[in-house]
């Protein structure tokens, strides 16, 4: 019996897993006594954090999802004008929630901070696009490839997929092989449902070799001339002389001895 | 029976909008100036560009998803496709994001350094050659690129005679590099770059002071510092808006905090002082390979970090020790699994910041990565940029972007 799979994370497992092991952690260092020390101060003032920590020389605040524009406009009036990267991560098979992150940047102070935030699969976020333009496309591929709906988005549209596509591709719920209607997108798209039968799957297959279609393909082992009907008889090659291979028929008096002695 | 394609026959690029009297001109995503498969969406009003619609997605391959299903060794080769023009940048900063996330950077050898940092500057050459080839191809100095494309030929040479790929490398391992330089190889890179200086001279001979250069690039695509600020670009695009802000020298990384180099800058905000700087850039980029090769001798034999968790032992090691062996066989078919956590490193690769994101749960599968594509916000800036100027602009603009369309879809 085929062995039951997860269907909300098709992600790739390891096939062995030692039942004993510990994955060790990434060190995440206490602000107090950091650089961050007064910017964390500033926030933790005016908004609800609820875990705040460094991870590789970069701060990481959780946030509330609700306050996500108050405090990224707090972060941005204390220099933090750059949202280099913004986006989420699928977290809906272990706690039904995405994660949120905005990856800020203060150029003047040398200095990134991630924003983070959680908001359940049926909730929508907020949109920063007021504060940076470049949030503009971010949250747009955001909400292509997980679904995550973006309130007051000036033009909420999917970027990379298009738009009649069905399913958002970097949840981890959606299939790696590609659906039927992702199989026949093409075709249906073009000529209609109805001609999947005529032109057929899609070959992929570098190597494929059809035995039917003589116009593209030689037949490997028994050729027939080009276009010629698939169903037709090959020609037949006469059956060589087991003693002499090659030669259609061996006569040693017609032959000729070449020097010996090569 | 021939069938109907339900494709009717219209005119694709042309759509008259009689109300308001603007046509829609759509630009793409087959055009020669496009720089890949970038579609415009552009509402003209006579020959001003009223509003301009980039339309991308043409080439998503779907890379981020490919990273979450990969081993992290698998996906190196992988991200050569993104940045094709320079695909050691892109090596570069996912194997950086990695070793960083292993907590491994200070191990890599110093020799691996080098090689790298040499790698990564000559891929800058590549870049900006090929930059300014295609961009005085579009704008319509023909003579430019087949003289570009014979410099950057030989910096391809290089790098085949390095690691036996002309464009899509893989020369960066996570850990250090896998081969050492060819005997003779420095050499071969000492003649290319003695004569790199002379060949960016007639370069700026046929342009700089040229009259229909200078009238097509300056004051064209004048991007102001807020607004670059604004849309998170980086690079020569943010630089060339007068912000001094330069990876390699703000965050440094390898080996740029030990090397002596500038970083230009210009406030023309328009093409023209973009221009300049790739010029500067590749000059300086010769400046720093100069000093790489010096630094070269000093170093010793390693090549790959020494972390036998993550990292394969050397391949004396896995022919000899048995245990070097039965460590790599599971790094091969299993992986590394790097600690939980997440990072997001960031790299100044030839066309801005290319930073990686990376989500560990301890799985040899990343969790989740984020590739930061430069590109990817010089080409929305089109959307802000492009309106009020003549269409004839439009493939000057998106010439000085330098976008490049594996990275933006990826």
């Amino acid at each position: 019996m085929r062995p039951y799979r997860p269907k909300d994370n098709v992600q790739k497992k390891s096939y062995y897993t030692d039942r004993f092991w510990v994955a060790p952690r990434v060190p995440e260092e206490p602000v107090e006594d950091g650089i961050f020390k007064e910017d964390l101060a500033s926030i933790k003032k005016a908004f609800k954090i609820k875990r705040a920590y460094i991870q590789r020389g970069q701060l990481v605040i959780i946030i509330e999802a609700k306050d996500n524009v108050d405090v990224l406009r707090h972060l941005k009036e204390r220099g933090y004008d750059v949202l280099s990267e913004m986006s989420a991560i699928d977290y809906l098979a272990k706690d039904g929630e995405f994660e949120i992150f905005y990856q800020l940047l203060a150029m003047s102070k040398r200095r990134r901070i991630r924003v983070k935030c959680r908001i359940k699969e049926n909730e929508a976020i907020e949109s920063v696009e007021c504060l940076f333009r470049s949030a503009d496309w971010s949250e747009r591929e955001m909400y292509d490839m997980f679904g995550i709906k973006v309130n007051n988005h000036p033009y909420l549209k999917r970027i990379l997929m298009p738009e009649d596509w069905v399913g958002h591709p970097l949840r981890k719920s959606y299939p790696l092989h590609g659906d039927e209607a992702a199989q026949w997108y093409e075709v249906d798209k073009i000529f209609g449902k109805e001609y999947r039968d005529i032109i057929g799957p899609e070959q992929r297959d570098p190597a494929y070799v059809s035995t039917k279609d003589t116009c593209n393909f030689a037949r490997i082992t028994h050729p027939v001339p080009k276009c010629a009907d698939p169903n037709s008889e090959p020609e037949r090659i006469e059956v060589f002389n087991d003693d002499a291979p090659l030669v259609e028929t061996f006569d040693l008096k017609k032959s000729k001895i070449v020097d010996k002695t090569r | 029976m021939q069938q109907r394609n339900r494709l009717e026959p219209y005119f694709e690029n042309l759509v008259f909008e009689r109300e308001d009297n603007k046509m829609v001109v759509n630009f793409g995503p087959q055009h020669p100036s496009a720089h890949g498969q970038l579609r415009l969406i552009l509402e003209m009003d006579g020959e001003q560009i009223a509003k301009a619609v980039p339309d991308i997605g043409y080439l998503h391959r779907g890379m981020e998803k490919m990273g979450e299903n990969m081993i992290y060794n698998e996906f190196l080769p992988t991200t050569d496709r993104m940045d094709y023009i320079a695909a050691t940048a892109n090596n570069y900063a996912f194997a950086l994001a990695v070793e960083r996330l292993l907590g491994i950077e200070d191990k890599v050898p110093r020799r691996a350094k080098v090689i790298r940092t040499i790698l990564l500057e000559l891929n800058r050459i590549i870049s900006h050659l090929f930059w300014l080839a295609t961009h005085a191809l579009d704008v319509g100095a023909m003579s430019v690129f087949l003289y570009c494309f014979r410099e950057r030929e030989y910096a391809m040479d290089l790098m085949e005679e390095y690691c036996g790929a002309r464009l899509t490398h893989s020369a960066v391992r996570i850990g250090g590099v896998p081969l050492d330089l060819p005997d003779g190889w420095l050499e071969h890179l000492n003649w290319f770059l003695n004569n790199l200086p002379e060949q960016i001279k007639l370069y700026e001979g046929l342009l700089t002071e040229n009259r229909i250069w200078r009238m097509r690039l300056e004051e064209v695509g004048v991007v102001p510092p807020e607004m670059a600020k604004s849309w998170a670009c980086s690079g020569i695009m943010l630089r060339g808006s007068g912000i001094e802000y330069d990876i390699r020298k703000e965050e440094p990384y390898e080996l740029y905090d030990e090397l002596d180099f500038d970083i230009p800058v210009s406030d023309r905000c328009d093409s023209y002082g973009r221009y300049l700087l790739y010029m500067e850039e590749m000059r300086q980029s010769i400046r720093i390979i100069r000093q790489l090769i010096a630094m070269y001798k000093d170093t010793g034999p390693e090549l790959m970090a020494h972390a036998p968790e993550y990292i394969s032992a050397p391949k004396e090691d896995i022919m000899t020790q048995n245990y070097s062996l039965m460590e790599h066989f599971v790094l091969v078919t299993q992986g590394m699994r790097p600690p939980v956590g997440e990072v997001y490193v960031p790299t100044e690769s030839p066309k801005g910041e290319l930073g990686f994101f990376i989500r560990s749960e301890g799985e040899p599968y990343a969790y989740r990565m984020k590739i930061r594509a430069p590109s990817f916000w010089h080409t929305g800036i089109l959307q802000d940029l492009l309106p009020g100027h003549y269409l004839a602009d439009v493939v000057t603009i998106i010439g000085s972007t330098n976008i490049v369309f594996g990275e933006i879809d990826r």
